[in-house]
């Protein structure tokens, strides 16, 4: 077990920690960070030896903050970077391609960064993983936990979709169901890291690890570019921290070696407008975020003080990104948009991704000249809720021929 | 107005390792003020030069983020309880 971490750092002060289950400074409460050693990465990593590895994020653990002969894996990452030239003739785009996290184990791209969380949690010593989740974070704790053989605890708010409940129930951990938002959720997890100091809760304690795993995001794509970085993400923002860590992951991969020079993206952001403090900060200029309470579909992303909004909007700005909102009504049209033109099936988030492109592009933010990269990530069965009103059979029928020409008015194209 | 401040591990060594701390205030700032007197140093901790609160720092009044209802003004009711939390957590 090898790894390339000098302790974490406190990203405001810069005060020095031991590499343990610490996330927030003593001093000023700054946010701690992950401290590596990159020369020794830089002499130890190459393209060849990342190529040869596991078809999973582990095949990046010279970049990732835990090594581990047997991670704590259900097979995270890798996932499909799918060529979308019909998604892009329909928003005026010229090449575009779908980052698809819809493939992962648990359907999102919290699998990503629980299996790194999990797995440093093992080595630090913890039994119990523990949570604060929207719903695709609590599916993916209960199932590694699983995995590993952990107890785990996983709070939600009590309105969540009923496939995200029942996919964290079915193994077998405690689920449970606050009574409020997920802000009054992460509050009261924040509160109970200090009383329950022998969980491992992967988003608050053990959150410096676990934030590291979305920069596989950004590793895996480049790999699957061919060793080229794109010119522009766009990412959905939650707490900002996804967002963040892809803007890392794609400088590491400059420094490091395994591109020729730290690569310039651009880095735009996606929220819904029921809960966009991040766009909203944005677009009027200031670092300043206000918090606000949430009502949208997109559940996953309704963050109303989002822990990374700052370091989001920072890194937003410094690539030369943007950051725009769009409504539910464009969130769900999104959702179809994708799946007809490419066979993807998002869930709410990944419409927000989807529709907010289409808003940037249209503003002339994204551009057609460049090589887009959009962020899809969760699986639609997760939110089909969002979708009742618009989905359903074409027509129901009786078992008959006539009936079926009765019903049938869709004409065959020539495509 | 006496009221109970819930203190996180991160700033128990400034109250002699308790996580629940009886304090007097008629507002949030007060009551915090009254804190940083009986516990020195925890200002420091909390307040940036302006006298704001720092920026990863949240508080909570009766489980409600002071910023939603009138921050450091923000006046106490008798028996409500005053929670300091790191800020950086969640998503």
């Amino acid at each position: 077990m090898v790894d390339c971490v000098t302790g974490l750092r406190c990203r405001e002060c810069q005060r020095p920690f031991p590499a343990e289950a610490l996330h927030v400074c003593d001093y000023c409460f700054g946010p701690l960070e992950v401290a590596y050693d990159y020369e020794r990465i830089a002499a130890t990593v190459t393209r060849a030896r990342i190529e040869s590895g596991p078809r999973s994020i582990w095949r990046y653990k010279d970049l990732l903050p835990v090594d581990d002969e047997t991670p704590v894996d259900l097979g995270a990452g890798f996932t499909p970077l799918i060529r979308a030239d019909r998604l892009a003739a329909e928003l005026g785009l010229g090449e575009l391609w779908i980052k698809d996290d819809t493939a992962n184990p648990t359907g999102s791209f919290k699998d990503r960064v629980v299996s790194v969380a999990l797995t440093k949690a093992r080595q630090l010593g913890f039994k119990v993983a523990a949570c604060a989740s929207t719903g695709n974070l609590a599916n993916s704790v209960a199932a590694h936990a699983a995995r590993a053989g952990m107890d785990s605890v996983v709070l939600i708010p009590h309105d969540l979709e009923s496939a995200k409940v029942t996919m964290t129930t079915i193994y077998g951990g405690t689920v449970i169901a606050v009574e409020g938002t997920y802000d009054d959720v992460n509050r009261l997890c924040a509160e109970l890291t200090s009383e329950r100091p022998s969980w491992a809760f992967v988003n608050v304690n053990v959150r410096t690890y676990y934030a590291e795993g979305s920069k596989t995001l950004a590793f895996e794509i480049a790999e699957q570019l061919g060793w080229q970085a794109p010119d522009h993400v766009v990412v959905p923002i939650g707490s900002g921290s996804q967002l963040t860590k892809v803007a890392k992951g794609f400088a590491e991969l400059g420094t490091v070696g395994l591109l020729d020079e730290i690569p310039e993206v651009r880095v735009s952001g996606a929220q819904a407008e029921g809960c966009s403090p991040v766009a909203t900060a944005f677009l009027e200029g200031t670092d300043a975020i206000r918090p606000v309470k949430p009502k949208t579909i997109a559940k996953s992303l309704a963050i109303g003080n989002p822990a990374d909004g700052w370091y989001a909007l920072e890194a937003m700005r410094k690539s030369g990104g943007s950051c725009a909102a769009v409504t539910d009504d464009e969130v769900v049209e999104a959702i179809g948009l994708l799946a007809r033109t490419e066979g993807i099936f998002a869930e709410t988030a990944g419409g927000v991704t989807i529709a907010t492109l289409a808003k940037l592009t249209a503003s002339g933010a994204v551009r057609r000249d460049e090589r887009v990269v959009a962020l899809v990530t969760g699986h639609g069965l997760k939110t089909v809720e969002a979708l009742a009103d618009y989905t359903g059979p074409t027509a129901t029928i009786t078992p008959t021929l006539a009936a079926f020409d009765a019903a049938m008015t869709f004409e065959e194209s020539n495509r | 107005m006496s009221l109970t401040v819930r203190v996180p591990t991160q700033l128990r060594t400034l109250t002699g390792g308790a996580g629940e701390v009886e304090v007097e205030g008629a507002s949030v700032g007060e009551a915090l003020k009254a804190l940083d007197a009986a516990h020195p140093g925890l200002g420091d901790r909390l307040f940036d030069e302006a006298g704001g609160l720092r920026r990863f720092v949240n508080v909570f009044l009766a489980d409600e983020d002071v910023r939603f209802l009138d921050g450091l003004a923000t006046p106490i009711t008798a028996g409500q309880t005053l929670s300091i939390v790191p800020a950086v957590a969640g998503g």
